[in-house]
């Protein structure tokens, strides 16, 4: 049987390169897929903590995890395409109009 | 070696492998495509952990929903334009690898001091339909509720959001 923290520091290497990735990348939609790689790290300390407590609660917390990631996605990506309309490109450097 | 650490070890270094093409290919469908073999892999691990409901459930939310309406964005912008037309500065990559790097070594070295956390029971759990569903439904019943709200409130946005604005 493998040991939880091997699964735990799977998921702690997976959230450090979601990190990486948002911090990196100049693509909105690339910075999205950084986000999704993070709430599935968060998913697999979920589960593995699941099985290491013996209780299916942990489940059920990775199940909303996936619904609120599914919204998420939806709402952004819309969010993306207006962004395309009114700029013409997708990086994140070129939208500056909040900038004080 | 058993059977379920080498297909630990073979999954988890190809989930984490994928996870590193997803930040560093230069067209994001590459991207997407490599994220898509980091799900299934996570998916492997999560069948090992007995989560096998939500195993199922993570491939047909991610790979059949989430990553194809990635795809469909991509192709609806065009596969060329969304590529990073500057590369993002040095420093910067090295500031965000630095960062990334003492956190994930803050992880691991927290998680290998905390290796007590182990089990040496067997896998009694096992996460089927039936067990998952019943906790769902009666534990989580307003959660759950809520989160159908929230999903309709999702598509709602979306399509509001996406739609060609109508000439007044």
């Amino acid at each position: 049987m493998i040991e939880t923290s091997h699964y735990l520091i799977l998921s702690g290497i997976l959230f450090a390169i979601g990190i990486a990735g948002i911090l990196t990348r100049r693509n909105v939609l690339l910075i999205l897929l950084s986000i999704e790689l993070m709430l599935n790290a968060g998913n697999l300390s979920f589960i593995a903590f699941a099985r290491d407590l013996n209780d299916l609660h942990g489940q059920v917390f990775a199940f909303f995890i996936m619904a609120v990631a599914a919204c998420e996605v939806t709402v952004g990506l819309a969010i993306t395409i207006l962004l395309y309309r009114l700029k013409g490109n997708l990086d994140i450097q070129s939208i500056q109009e909040m900038k004080g | 070696m058993a059977l379920n650490s080498i297909l630990f070890y073979l999954f988890s270094s190809l989930a984490v492998v994928s996870a590193l093409a997803v930040i560093t290919v230069a067209n994001p469908a590459y991207a997407v495509l490599a994220l898509l073999v980091s799900m299934f892999s996570l998916a492997v691990l999560f069948i090992q952990l007995g989560a096998f409901f939500i195993a199922v459930v993570h491939i047909l939310v991610y790979a059949g929903a989430i990553l194809v309406l990635y795809l469909f964005v991509i192709m609806l912008i065009g596969f060329q334009s969304p590529k990073e037309k500057t590369k993002c500065p040095a420093i910067r990559r090295i500031f965000a690898s630095l960062i990334a790097l003492g956190l994930g070594s803050q992880f691991t070295l927290i998680f290998i001091s905390h290796s007590h956390v182990v089990t040496d029971k067997k896998p009694a759990l096992a996460g089927t339909i039936e067990a998952v569903g019943r906790i769902l439904l009666t534990d989580y019943l307003l959660a759950f509720e809520a989160t159908s709200i929230l999903l309709l409130v999702g598509i709602i946005g979306a399509v509001v959001l996406a739609r060609k604005e109508a000439v007044s």
